[in-house]
Order: C-alpha cells, then structure tokens, then sequence
C-alpha cells in the first residue's frame, strides 16, 4: 500500500491542478526549480517537504499564477483558487468577519451572500464568537483560522498551502493539522500542502513528496494508506512513525 | 531531519483534537495591550509636570525680580503681571484671541489645501514610479527652502493679505503630507498585494480597499507633524504681511515695538497653547480614526 509512488515520473495533465515540467530560472541566475511534472486529483491532499530555500514556494507562487516559470506550464482553474500564505496577512483594520468577508467582496459578492459565507466559514474554523476582534488581539494559531477561514469563504476546488503553520506552536500546529485534514474531508478541494515537518505532512495527506535541494526537484513520493478522518492518536500509530522516517530518510538524502 | 519529537510525547487525552479556539482564547485574552493604556494613578501623571512648572515659575520670578534691575524690568514682566495685563484685562485679551482666531483661520485654510494637493501628488506617485521619481527632488526642495528667505517673494508676487498668508501655511506644511502619505501608501506588504493579485483587484479597488486605509497611521503622524507647521506658517506669514485682518503676527511684532513686555508674553503664551491644542486635536482624531485597529503611540 505505501512506498514510493511512480506517480513522479508520470505525466498527467488531467488533474484540478497539474505541472508539466516546470523549471524556474530567475533573473539573476538563480535556478529554483527543476522539470517539476505531477498533478493533483480532485480528493487529493498532497504535500511537498524539502530543505529550505528549495523553491516550495516559488512552486506555489507559480501554480498561483503570481509568478512565471520560464520552463514548462501549469494547468489549474485559477478563478477560484484558494491560496494561504505562511503569514496570515490579515489586513488589521477589518475584523475578523470582515477580513473573513474580503475575497468575496473581491469577487463581487452582495453582502447578504457575503454575510453567509463568512458566518459558515467562522463556524467551520472555530472562530464564532470572535467576529468582532481585530486581528490585533488574536493569538498566532487564531490568525491562521481566520486566513483560512477567508480562503474557505470561495469554496476553492484547489487549495494552495505555503507552511501555513510554521509560525504557531507545536500545540497549536496539530489542532490546526487535525482541523485542515477534516475541512478537506469536508470540502472536497484539491490540497497542495508546503511544510518542513514530516509529522505534519504525513498525518494530513494522500502523498508526500520530498524535494531536492536547489534547484528544487521531486526525489521521492509516498502514498499515505490511513483513512480519513484521521485521529489525533494515529501520530503514535507505529506504521505513521515507519513511514515518517522513510520520508525523513529520503529527505535527508536530498 | 528527524521524524519529529513529538512521536515520544505522552498520548494527548481524546479531547485534544477538538478544542476550540476559546483554550486558545484562555491564553491570549484580547483586551487592553500591555503599555497600551496601562491605567496610570493621577498623581503619577500629574506630580512631576506641576513640580517642573512650578520651578520655572519660580526661576521667572528670579529673573524679573533679582536678575532685572526695576529699571529694565520691561524685559521679563513676572508672571503675574502677565496674567493681570494680559489674560484680565479684557480688551488685550479679547484682540490677541481675535487674533490668534484669525491666523488659526489661516492656517486651517493652509492646511486643508496642503492636504488635499499632498494626498492627490502621494496616491499619484504611488501609482507609477514614473510620477514619484518626477515629483521627489521638487518635494526634497520645497522641504529644502527656508520659508523666511521666500516669505518676501510671496508677498511680492500675491499681495500682502490673506492669500499670501495662506501660501506660506501651504508651503511650510505640504512636504510631511506628501511624504508621510507615500510612505504609508507603501507600507502594505507585499503578501497582501499578493492577496489582491490573486484575486484580480483592479487599482481602484487596490487603493480603497489595500493602500489607503494602510497608509493611516503614517498620514497621521504626517498631519500631526504639519498641522504644527501650518500654525508656524501663519504666524510667519502674518508677521510679514500686514494687510488684511491682522493675525497673531502683526499683534506679535506690534507688541515687541511697543515694548508691551505683558501682552507680549501672552500672544506668546496663546500661540503656543493655539499649537499644542492643534497637536492634541490630531492626535485625537486618530485615536477616534484608527485606534481600535491600530496600537498608536499618542504623545500627552
Ligand atoms: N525573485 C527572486 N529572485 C531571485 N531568486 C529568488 C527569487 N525568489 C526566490 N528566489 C530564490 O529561489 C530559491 C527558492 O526560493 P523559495 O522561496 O521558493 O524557497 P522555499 O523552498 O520556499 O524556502 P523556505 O522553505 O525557506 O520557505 C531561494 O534560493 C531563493 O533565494
Ligand atoms: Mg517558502
């Protein structure tokens, strides 16, 4: 059931979000990404881990369409695509509701629709009864829910994460790790996930793929075999630890 | 990379998967920030400016009575003369506030055209780098001039009345405007600007919803700082230009030919109290603008 997947060799292009031998060279010669080719199913949770600086989030930022490759395409419905950041970006003038309210304001909801969508995504992650707080009073973990709260409000099909818990406690990480694995049982999107943590990239998805150090290629993949919804306790489970340390084996080899 | 220390940790109790963020909220209760507004005891606050004003009372004393021979007394009137002179006797006191009305007037009309022209040239340059690298060494200038090596010239040019007084205010007070405005204007990061290139923002909407209300806080810290200016301006201005209703000016200068020491003092006394009430009013505009969102710093 598990192992290295020969999905990382494969082209497919059929997929919500699909990359087709994408390579990133930057102005001043940096080469950050190298003849990057998988894609992403619809029911997918899939996580790339690599050593820093490898060009994760220039693979985001590129799947997002904010940036370029100069090598290769990217296919994916960009109209409603959910992207969260590793800052939380909350623009600290609005609330919460009315951060949570933004992008479908930019995308030209009507506030009863807005009013709607907001109150299901707060309740989604938790944050009823702090709709009013400005993110000046929210902790690091509260912050995450409400940018991810603000993507949930589009329903994306994908949804692009760049470590979006690297910044919050080991606690808080999980809680966030357990939540994320249930909206995406929920929600149905297509889950491309950036993280350093092994633990965190096993527990919530279908596969990990490791990454290269620059310039940033797929070295191996791992199908995660564990049934959703996935439990707390499965951390302890000791066919979770076999398979994180092969991750970090192939990690450490990159 | 290890496999992660959490592996060897106590089993978590069922619950922990499901806790809402009200434990977080336990932690981190919002509410008043730390140094926000500590609540101060009166005395605390109070004590030391009463203890420093009163030894400088007592070293205007000193001045007037000990150091000044009665002869040259006129120098330094003590302060109660001051009061007496100035402050009671109704009809000193009722032309400098007259005054002081009508370069407060001035300078209010200097600054309100100072920040429409400087929040109009900020949102310019903000929107192309052709606009700002144009307009920035004539901005650096204009910050540049000494407004009394200027102030003949506006007078040659627009007449010595109002409008001569109204440029100066302008001119002395445009440069924080433009500067703080754009600095603020750039001030949103660069992820949310990724943010509203993700989701197809136009510019209109970039700049209402992203730039504007980011750049507050460093567009009141400009507006503190020339309001300030403005007040100066007018003063300036009027001291220079004598046609038209006399300002604070005119009544400054006209005072200190006329050897009035007592009304002197106290056009003095009102026009920097005229200066510090300006300063607080911005300051409390902000507080009531921006202070639920922003942790603003508000001196006094
Ligand atoms: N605009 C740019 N111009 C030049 N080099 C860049 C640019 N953006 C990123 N890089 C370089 O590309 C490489 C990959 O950057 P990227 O941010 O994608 O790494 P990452 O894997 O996300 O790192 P981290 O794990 O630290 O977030 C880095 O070496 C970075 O310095
Ligand atoms: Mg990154």
């Amino acid at each position: 059931m598990k192992g290295e997947t020969d999905l990382v060799t494969t082209v497919t292009t059929t997929g919500a979000l699909s990359f087709d031998g994408i390579g990133m060279t930057f102005p001043d010669g940096t080469e950050a990404l190298r003849n990057i080719t998988f894609s992403i199913d619809k029911g997918e949770f899939i996580t790339v881990v690599g050593p820093s600086g490898c060009g994760k989030s220039t693979l985001l930022r590129i799947a997002s369409g904010l940036l370029d490759p100069t090598a290769g395409s990217v296919e994916v419905d960009r109209e409603r695509l959910g992207y969260v950041f590793q800052d939380a970006t909350l623009l600290p003038w609005r609330t919460v509701r009315q951060n949570i309210e933004l992008l479908a304001e930019l995308h030209g909801f009507d506030s009863a629709e807005r009013t709607r969508l907001s109150t299901a995504a707060i309740e989604l992650v938790g944050l009823t009864g702090f709709e009013n707080h400005y993110p000046k009073s929210l902790s690091g973990g509260m912050k995450m829910r409400t940018s991810l709260a603000r993507t949930l409000t589009l329903k994306p099909p994908v949804f692009l994460f760049d470590e979006p818990f690297g910044a919050v406690d080991e606690m808080t990480r999980e809680h966030l790790n357990e939540e994320t694995q249930r909206l995406f049982q929920s929600e149905g999107f297509a889950g491309l996930f950036i993280t350093h943590s092994i633990s965190e990239a096993v527990f919530m998805s279908t596969k990990v793929y490791v990454m290269s150090a620059r310039p940033g290629r797929i070295i191996a993949g791992f199908d995660v075999p564990f049934s959703y919804p996935r439990q707390p306790e499965l951390r302890f489970n000791p066919d979770f630890a076999q398979l994180s340390g092969e991750v970090s084996l192939a990690l450490r080899g990159s | 990379m290890t496999v992660s220390p959490d592996l060897i940790r106590p089993a978590p109790e069922g619950s922990a998967s499901d806790l809402p963020p009200a434990e977080e909220a336990l932690v981190h209760t919002p509410g008043p920030l730390p140094g926000a507004s500590r609540p101060k005891s009166l005395v605390r606050v109070a004590v030391p400016p009463v203890v420093l004003g009163a030894a400088l009372l007592g070293f205007w004393y000193v001045i007037s009575y000990v150091i000044l021979e009665p002869s040259r007394r006129f120098l330094l009137q003590p302060p109660h003369k001051v009061v007496e002179v100035g402050f009671l006797e109704w009809d000193n006191y009722s032309r400098i506030l007259k005054a002081l009305w009508n370069s407060t007037q001035v300078a209010l009309i200097g600054l309100g055209i100072a920040i429409t022209i400087g929040f109009f040239l900020a949102t310019m340059m903000s929107q192309a780098k052709m606009i700002e690298r144009a307009v920035f060494p004539f901005a650096v200038t204009l910050q540049a001039i000494p407004i009394l090596a200027i102030v003949p010239m506006i007078g040659f040019w627009f007449g010595y009345g109002t409008t001569a007084r109204v440029i100066v205010c302008i001119i002395i007070s445009l440069f924080p405007i433009i500067m703080n405005t754009l600095f603020g204007l750039q001030s949103a990061e660069r992820g949310m600007h990724d943010l509203f290139t993700l989701h197809q923002a136009n510019r209109l909407t970039r700049l209402r919803k992203l730039m504007f209300p980011a750049a507050l806080p460093a567009v009141f810290a400009g507006l503190r700082i020339s309001a300030g200016l403005a007040v100066i301006g007018a003063i300036v201005g009027d001291f220079f230009f004598g046609q038209g209703e006399a300002g604070i000016g005119q009544l400054l200068r006209r005072y200190a030919s006329q050897l009035d020491g007592e009304e002197l003092l106290t056009s003095v006394i009102m026009s920097s109290a005229l200066g510090v009430v300006t300063f607080w009013t911005f300051g409390w505009i902000q507080k009531l603008v921006i202070g639920k969102w922003h942790e603003t710093e508000v001196l006094g």
